[in-house]
């Protein structure tokens, strides 16, 4: 056997061998491709993630972190045309049931027994659940509720109750106005879009006894209900709230009330632990909550509910490891991880009721008993006073909501902006909503 | 004849051009500004401008969040990679429709064109479809496709404009004195058109760099480019913005250095055939 001969042998060998050892290497290991959204909670969960990859070595994480709009429509593209590009997704509730019944997301029938669903939060496993199933399971939950400066309200003698009515709001909105020092009395959202001042504007029509159908699907912006909530939005902001407020959204008014600018800002529990955080917020030591106001005589706290859950694509080549994941990031063990790592106040909140009936967490967060009250009073069966056909929260759990209530949206910022007045709006929607419904073909069942 | 002008004139054009040169630029500068604040400082009102505690902790959380370098370099191969199969198609068709145009010539000018016209999502899920089913779904080769295509009307354009300016005397000088065809592109019409040539790749290098629609649909976690990169950073809940103009920062500097340093051939490039 010549020299070249036997190098070519033992090249031809070591390839073989190889080639065998990345065949085995590639059977054995898994890798799962997460699709996630960009907020502090998640960016957490990458930071952590070492913990399950220690306890899987087989199974290898890459991430995809969007923007929330961008993800959305990217995760929409791919699981409608079953692209299969991601194993594990980062969806919202509002996808929740319109997807599960599409039959896009695999049941989430293989979670490990210690995983106990029995201690998610009761408001918040139904709305993940289609005739009884989990489709998806919570990473975090969120509701709205008032944040008020204690300070401010003392100074102005005015009192906010622990279930404030819209009357003790314009009330205590006008006592802390101050313009010359450059404080407003309350901060609400006014950027349109659907998930933007729309969240806002529904769940106070909620409150106030409005709902967006009747039971043969007509619109009701025609209602007399509809005409007081819009009137008092913008009464309240044109008379209370800062300049330029059709601009502002969540990050807006953050900013805005992190400044010490806002007496009262209505919004997303999860605010609760921005405001309050010493490091970037300048009134954090005075800032006190209560549960999301309701009309006099309406049994309604705006039933907000907003979860941010991980779910499996249904046909996933991996559904197996995607489910270990995701029971991972969302179980009693993640969150004492992160207590662990980051203290009880960065734990991802409204999704457990353990977390709630835990002392350390109950004093690390002071906003913990109104974020579970606000949470528990959510019903997404019924988010609506009178007979309604949908079900939801500050949104309508149908398709087409995203356009509608975009739609709606811009008009509703367009009355803010003073470019038309509550009439007007109220028409326009009502128009819009009506035709895109019709068009849908929901009121000809 | 050139005109006579003024001191007073001169004075006043100048800062007309560089108070419209500041404004162009300003939101950049302030994007890279921001970058070297806390996200406290980012958001306070009134804005600070200059005097506040420069961090680089942003670059930093960026650097350890995501992979910055796989992005970069997906948006070099994307970038580059179409812009020179564009290229390699368009300077034979531009050169026929120069040189040798037919009685259609104009009429597929314009149906070129006109491909520019649709709105690009009108036809997104369909190319997604045909994506998955080719498996060329987050892949670099399926980008660069759709980036040539997408760019190719540009690019036969920009050098079908130039390719005309070129005395068409010259080619057939060089055909008489027996070059063949392949010789007459390559010895003769492509020396001449460098200025052209070079500030079509250049811009479309650029266009390349910049495209977020396609870039971010049709990729997930291997293929994703720089636009991908700074998508991760924007949130409509949370404060994230000293971050997200980090993260911008870094996506533009390659971009901006290299415009900095061709600058003057797509300047002449682009007013190449504005003076007859």
């Amino acid at each position: 056997m010549t020299i070249k001969r036997t190098l070519m042998g033992s090249a031809a060998g070591f390839g073989i061998a190889a080639g065998l050892a990345t065949a085995g290497l590639a059977q054995d290991t898994t890798t799962l491709t997460i699709a996630t959204v960009n907020n502090g909670d998640m960016i957490r969960m990458q930071g952590l993630t070492s913990d399950f990859t220690e306890q899987h070595p087989n199974i290898e994480l890459e991430w995809v972190t969007l923007e929330e709009n961008v993800l959305r429509q990217r995760v929409t593209q791919d699981i409608a045309t079953q692209g299969g590009q991601f194993d594990v997704m980062t969806i919202g509730v509002y996808e929740v049931p319109i997807w599960a019944e599409q039959g896009w997301l695999t049941p989430l029938d293989d979670l490990p027994e210690d995983y106990n669903t029995d201690d998610l939060l009761p408001s918040i496993r139904e709305a993940l659940s289609v005739d009884g199933q989990l489709y998806a399971a919570p990473f975090y939950g969120e509701s709205a509720m008032v944040m008020y400066r204690t300070d401010l309200a003392e100074e102005a003698g005015v009192t906010i109750p622990d279930q404030p009515t819209w009357s003790d709001i314009k009330t205590a909105a006008e006592a802390m106005t101050n313009e010359d020092e450059g404080i407003y009395g309350i901060c609400l959202r006014g950027k349109p879009g659907w998930g933007e001042n729309m969240a806002l504007i529904s769940a106070m029509a909620n409150s106030y006894g409005a709902r967006w159908f009747d039971m043969d699907w007509q619109a009701q912006f025609d209602s007399e209900a509809w005409n007081e909530v819009l009137t008092d939005y913008l009464d309240l902001m044109n008379n209370y709230g800062p300049p330029g407020a059709a601009a502002n959204g969540f990050n807006e008014n953050l900013s805005l009330f992190q400044q010490g600018k806002c007496g009262m800002w209505i919004d997303a529990t999860v605010a609760a632990s921005f405001v309050t955080d010493p490091e970037d917020s300048q009134v954090a030591d005075s800032v006190g909550f209560a549960q999301f106001p309701n009309k006099e005589g309406v049994d309604n706290h705006g039933n907000w509910l907003w979860i941010w859950t991980l779910a499996v694509p249904a046909g996933s080549q991996q559904s197996e490891a995607a489910q270990e994941f995701v029971a991972w990031a969302t179980s009693q063990e993640y969150t004492n991880l992160v207590a662990e790592n980051e203290g009880w106040r960065a734990a991802p909140p409204g999704t457990r009721t353990s977390l709630y009936e835990n002392p350390e967490y109950q004093e690390a967060a002071p906003f913990a008993q109104m974020t579970l009250n606000s949470i528990n009073a959510v019903d997404t069966t019924a988010p609506a006073e009178g007979e309604i056909p949908y079900t939801g929260a500050q949104y309508v759990a149908i398709p087409e909501f995203q356009g509608i209530g975009t739609a709606v949206g811009q008009t509703f910022s367009a009355a803010l902006a003073g470019q038309m007045d509550a009439e007007q709006a109220l028409q326009a929607a009502q128009q819009t909503t009506q035709r895109e419904i019709d068009r849908a073909g929901y009121g000809s069942n | 004849m050139a005109r006579a002008v003024t001191t007073k004139t001169k004075a006043i054009n100048t800062a007309i051009a560089w108070t419209i040169a500041i404004l162009i630029f300003f939101p950049i500068l302030w994007t890279v500004l921001t970058s070297f604040k806390s996200e406290g400082t980012a958001i306070a009102d009134p804005p600070v401008f200059l005097f506040f505690d420069w961090t680089l902790e942003n670059y930093a959380t960026v650097q350890e969040r995501s992979s910055y370098f796989r992005h970069f370099m997906n948006s070099v191969v994307i970038s580059v990679g179409s812009t020179i199969i564009g290229l390699a198609i368009g300077i034979p068709a531009a050169w026929a429709m120069a040189f040798v145009p037919g009685k259609q010539t104009k009429n597929v000018l314009m149906w070129m064109l006109s491909t520019k016209m649709l709105p690009p999502v009108g036809v997104l899920v369909p190319l997604y479809l045909i994506f998955r089913d080719w498996g060329l779904l987050d892949t670099r080769i399926g980008l660069i496709i759709v980036l040539t295509l997408i760019n190719l009307p540009i690019i036969v354009w920009m050098l079908y404009t130039y390719f005309r300016e070129i005395p068409n005397d010259i080619l057939e000088a060089a055909r008489m004195d027996g070059a063949t065809l392949r010789s007459e592109v390559i010895y003769v019409l492509l020396p001449m058109a460098v200025p052209g040539i070079a500030s079509t790749l250049l811009l479309n290098i650029i266009l390349a760099w910049n495209e977020a629609f396609w870039t971010l649909n049709l990729t997930a976690a291997n293929a994703a480019p720089l636009t991908a990169f700074i998508a991760s950073y924007s949130s409509p809940e949370g404060l994230f913005y000293a971050k997200l103009s980090a993260a911008s920062t870094m996506a533009i500097a390659p971009i901006l250095i290299m415009g900095w340093f061709s600058q003057k051939q797509l300047v002449r490039g682009l007013t190449f055939g504005a003076v007859k």
